[in-house]
């Protein structure tokens, strides 16, 4: 596969380390009361959709960048590529 | 001439003579001969037996998709198995033998399996040896066994090399016949990057092994033209003996290019390069194969495909029998007829199944002597050839998800449903099965395409030639007669195995072929899918597009082993990291164990001592008493900074780093999500924004991948800023009751009295007059102990320094071994504790972990099962009889109790032999362990043999209070 990386072009995905779903992202707050549910949702719950997942790769070899690509489970075409600090940036995470 | 059957004519080099082996047999042949055309040419009909019954067989196909001839090539370490003989090219001194018999070629012992033939049909492996059960594993197994499979192995590390390779062009062009060639020179003209590839040495597919015309000349010169104007375009890459075997993502093509096969010398050269092709377009013009008819007899040496027969008389001259007859379904085996005759050969019959006449038994048990009609006629041959039509290579075409269509004009299957993206069938492939169509719409097709990449220059106009007559009739089955009828001939599947197949309820074309092996093995079916399907249609009364096809996947054709591993093999599977240290270790005597791609000292061995127990304790007993000296480069450092690197931190470990004075250390344990630890180490805070982190060596390149997910997906706006460097500095762990006063002579300019300089600190400082250094005042062996950074470069000068300067306390280099046997006397937690299913309450740091912020792995720390009652806990056992060895992942169990999982309390997680207490000891999880001190349990282990008794104590063996540390 060939991942079009936003900011070095296309990349080989042999470059990259994959993680899995880009939920992975939306880490809810650790800390308080009744914390746990949301937690055991983030850690171990994941959709598996034949079709569009917007999935979290490592360019280990590379510029060490996370990204959030879209791709179709089905046919492995790749629809988006950003990078996940922007990605996270627009779901409101900060510091 | 000793090659009683070459006929004139066809692309070979006569003028030179080449001599090979087969079977110990010294035969001649031409440059240009493949070893089947050579074998053919020499009168040699008979070259192998089929793989179950051991019957005679010859050479079938003049191509990859050769199902019998298959030889074993080379002696030696260099022996390869199962090769076609179709496909290999004769050199001067090939040695070839036949395979899978017993005795000779000629009479092979194992041709009992063929009278034998009612017992070994489809699946009889799970029929007839069920009985007696206990037979199965000491008698049919190993006979079945032995007997099974095709060729041999050499049993030796393959001698050749292999390399991998890179490619990126415009327009991929899949096989040079005349599809691939026209395709081939419009895309090249109109100006776009081609590589055009081809399995055969010699491109032009089909039309070396017909006599058609092409633009006014025989198609087979008109081919040589073409290659002849591709080749000198610079924008064309021509790759002949170079099998594209798969379609993988977004373009890229796996291709196997055959490098030094055909020579007797490699000169050096990798045998095979396998090729990654990066492409933007791909043009499959990968043709169509042959495909045989099921009668009585038909597997017999001199049986052929009629293609394949007009290939041996037109391209290499040979002429396979003296009285050929042919047998067909349509027009294209016609011509088979034109052609021998041509060459002067005899036809015997030209038997039409259209007409009604049908092949239903053949005689000649070694090579076919006669073929008898179901009119009853007898035609005395040695040669018989065979065409059922032709069946589109679409193989490519749905190694993703196309899934390939029937087309009842041509009875066969082409590309169909969603082709991978940016391909385009054309020509036989795309079943455009006649000449002129296939040149003009291979010209167009790529025309376009090159045109759509932006390529426009003028691409001509596309090679004139005539549409063959072309008609076919689906008669796949003769069936009449009583004889076996096969179907698939490497596998040795007769109709009745499919028939047998569909009775059982085998009906799904996947189960048909893992019930009978139809289909697999090094030719993957290429002859015989066709006809193993429309039997099974015949038995289930349905059309052959209802029964449906199976899908082909990589690769088309057998790639080696070797030629996918490529250069990493041995000790190239994956670089070997040396610490900066090693040169200097080598030459003290160290033994190695590989920790992850690292090379550690494991320990260092002094003349006289007989075994590793003897350094190790020695090094042990020096370090306690004196100083010892080892590199644990190895260790992960990440630099960290930035101006919220210590909040970054915070949210990182699971105790508190938020207060870190400037010039201090804290062991700091990291937690995975879920509330299990996952990695400890320490972190040093040199300045207010800058940290240099330690993680174990097995997790150095995951936790940094975390702490990268952590500071750009988790916490994007900390300003926080990560490097790697562990290959960086080389650092040493210093230890034992002197190691203040070494250091204090090493360290330039630095009080390091207790006072100055106290347990947990750290400074930036410079060593032997101006090195610059790190230090640290840590400790894994629980004694006084210093960790002291120098840039990687100076590793090597820095032990050599430090073994000078240290001669005077004794100073001693400890290994892998000797540091275990010390943690395991303080008690400290490594690798064999932290298994990925410890939390911090079982390793007694609870205390430690922060309830006051959010981290990872906070939110789940007080899950039921890391929080019931009876959870397991860090303890120390020791024998009962000091004179015992412990064994580690022996189980606790109270005295008295079963050996039974219910009654289960623990295990010992580690042992060592401690030299300072002169007896063995453990660590170990313990239900309740903390409160059980002083009790005795029996440590069991069924598996090593171990019953001993251990009393349970602090996993601290020695210095409970921490004092020598802090001293």
């Amino acid at each position: 596969m060939i991942i079009n990386h936003p900011l070095l072009g296309p990349r080989d995905a042999t470059e990259f380390v994959y993680l899995g779903d880009a939920s992975m992202i939306e880490r809810p707050n650790g800390f308080g009361e009744d914390v746990a549910d949301a937690m055991y949702e983030y850690v171990y719950l994941r959709d598996n959709p034949a079709g569009e997942h917007r999935e979290l790769w490592y360019h280990e070899q590379g510029d060490r960048s996370w990204l959030v690509v879209t791709r179709n489970t089905l046919t492995h075409e790749i629809t988006e590529v950003a990078l996940a600090r922007d990605v996270a940036r627009s779901k409101g995470r900060s510091k | 001439m000793n090659q009683p059957n070459r006929v004139d004519g066809g692309q070979i080099d006569r003028a030179t003579t080449l001599k090979f082996q087969f079977n110990e047999r010294w035969l001649t042949a031409h440059p240009g001969d493949t070893l089947a055309s050579a074998l053919l040419a020499n009168g040699v009909r008979l070259v192998g037996r089929s793989f179950k019954y051991h019957r005679p067989r010859g050479i079938f196909s003049a191509g990859s998709e050769e199902p019998n001839a298959l030889v074993q090539l080379h002696k030696g370490a260099a022996l390869e198995p199962n090769t076609r003989a179709t496909t290999v090219e004769v050199f001067d001194g090939l040695y070839a033998t036949s395979q899978n018999h017993r005795g000779s070629l000629e009479h092979d012992f194992l041709a009992v399996n063929d009278l034998l033939s009612p017992l070994l049909s489809a699946g009889f492996y799970y029929k007839t040896f069920m009985w007696p059960r206990a037979f199965w594993e000491k008698v049919y197994e190993p006979v079945i066994r032995s007997a099974a499979g095709l060729g041999r192995l050499s049993g030796k590390p393959d001698p050749d090399e292999y390399d991998h390779g890179y490619l990126h062009c415009d327009v991929l062009i899949i096989g040079a016949g005349p599809a691939g060639l026209a395709a081939a020179l419009a895309a090249g003209r109109a100006g776009a990057r081609v590589i055009l590839a081809d399995e055969d040495f010699r491109m032009g597919g089909r039309l070396n092994g017909e006599t058609y015309d092409v633009g006014g000349i025989a198609g087979a010169d008109w081919a040589r033209s073409a290659v002849t104007e591709l080749t000198s375009m610079n924008n064309v890459r021509m790759m002949a003996r170079t099998t594209v075997y798969g379609a993988y993502d977004h373009g890229i093509y796996g291709a196997l290019e055959r490098m030094t096969d055909h020579r007797a010398d490699s000169g050096d050269k990798p045998r095979h390069v396998l090729w990654r092709v990066y492409s933007k377009r791909a043009i499959l013009c990968a043709g169509a194969t042959e495909r045989s008819m099921a009668f009585g007899n038909n597997d017999r040496p001199g049986v052929m495909l009629a293609g394949a027969v007009r290939t041996y008389v037109n391209r290499f001259g040979v002429a396979p029998g003296r009285k050929v007859a042919v047998f067909t379904n349509n027009n294209d085996g016609l011509r088979t007829a034109d052609d021998l005759r041509a060459k002067g050969v005899d036809i015997s019959a030209v038997i039409d199944a259209r007409k009604g006449e049908f092949v239903v038994n053949t005689t000649g048990r070694k090579g076919l002597k006669s073929v008898q009609l179901n009119t009853g006629r007898k035609i005395e041959t040695d040669c018989l050839a065979v065409s059922g039509g032709w069946s589109p290579n679409v193989h490519l075409s749905s190694h993703h998800r196309g899934r390939p269509t029937w087309r009842e004009d041509i009875a066969g299957f082409v590309p169909g449903g969603e082709l991978p993206p940016g391909m385009t069938v054309v020509g036989a492939a795309a079943g455009t099965l006649t000449l002129a169509s296939t040149l003009s719409e291979a010209h167009e097709t790529a025309t376009r395409i090159a045109m759509d990449l932006g390529k426009s220059r003028a691409t001509g106009e596309a090679p004139k030639a005539r549409d063959e007559d072309f008609s076919t009739a689906p008669i796949w089955h003769i069936n009449e007669g009583k004889n076996r009828a096969w179907v698939d001939l490497q596998n040795d599947v007769t109709t009745k195995d499919v028939t047998q197949s569909h009775r059982e309820g085998f009906r799904s074309v996947e189960h048909l072929k893992r019930y009978t092996t139809l289909g697999m093995a090094t030719d993957q079916g290429k002859t015989s899918n066709m006809l193993g399907l429309a039997v099974m249609a015949e038995a289930s009364g349905k059309t052959i597009p209802e029964t449906g096809t199976t899908i082909f996947r990589p690769p088309y054709s057998p790639v080696p082993i070797g030629a996918f591993a490529g250069r990493a093999r041995g000790k190239n599977f994956r670089p070997t990291r040396l610490t900066p240290s090693h040169a200097w270790a080598s030459e003290s005597g160290a033994s190695f164990v590989e920790t992850g791609a690292w090379l550690r000292a494991e320990w260092y061995t002094r003349p006289g001592e007989k075994g590793w127990r003897d350094s190790v304790d020695r090094e042990v007993k020096a370090t306690r008493t004196a100083v010892g000296i080892c590199d644990v480069t190895t260790l992960g450092k990440i630099d960290i900074q930035g101006r919220d690197a210590a909040e970054f931190l915070n949210k990182i470990y699971a105790n508190a780093f938020l207060k870190l004075p400037v010039g201090k250390v804290r062991y700091g344990l990291m937690l995975r999500e879920d509330g299990t630890v996952y990695d400890d180490g320490t972190t040093a805070r040199l300045s207010d924004t800058h940290f240099v982190m330690t993680t174990t060596t097995a997790n150095a390149v995951l936790v940094f991948r975390n702490l990268e997910f952590a500071r750009q997906c988790l916490w994007p706006d900390l300003d926080v800023h990560l490097i790697s460097t562990t290959d960086a500095w080389a650092q040493f762990s210093v230890a034992g009751p002197k190691s203040r006063a070494l250091m204090q002579k090493v360290v330039d300019d630095l009080d390091l009295s207790n006072d100055a300089f106290p347990f947990m600190s750290c400074a930036a400082c410079t060593v032997f007059g101006g090195t610059s250094a790190r230090l640290f005042r840590i400790s894994f062996s629980g004694e006084l102990a210093y960790e002291i950074a120098v840039p990687a470069r100076y590793g090597d000068a820095m032990i050599r320094a430090m073994m000078a300067a240290g001669e005077e306390f004794n100073l001693t280099p400890y290994g892998t071994e000797a540091l275990g046997v010390m943690r395991i006397e303080k008690g400290h937690v490594a690798g064999n504790e932290l298994n990925g299913q410890t939390d911090a309450r079982m390793i007694g740091l609870d205390k430690m972990v922060s309830r006051k912020k959010d981290f990872i792995g906070a939110a789940l720390l007080d899950r039921p099962e890391q929080t019931r009652e009876d959870g397991l806990q860090l303890v120390g056992l020791r024998p009962v009889d000091a004179n015992v060895n412990l064994t580690a992942g022996a189980h606790f169990l109270s005295p008295g109790d079963p050996e039974d999982m219910a009654h289960d309390q623990g295990w010992m997680t580690s042992v060592a032999y401690s030299p300072e207490l002169g007896h063995s000891i453990g660590l170990g999880f313990l239900k309740r362990g903390r409160d059980r001190h002083g009790e005795t349990l029996r440590s069991f282990s069924p598996i090593r043999g171990q019953d001993v008794m251990v009393e349970v104590c602090s996993p601290h063996h020695i210095d409970p209070e921490g004092e020598r540390q802090r001293g």
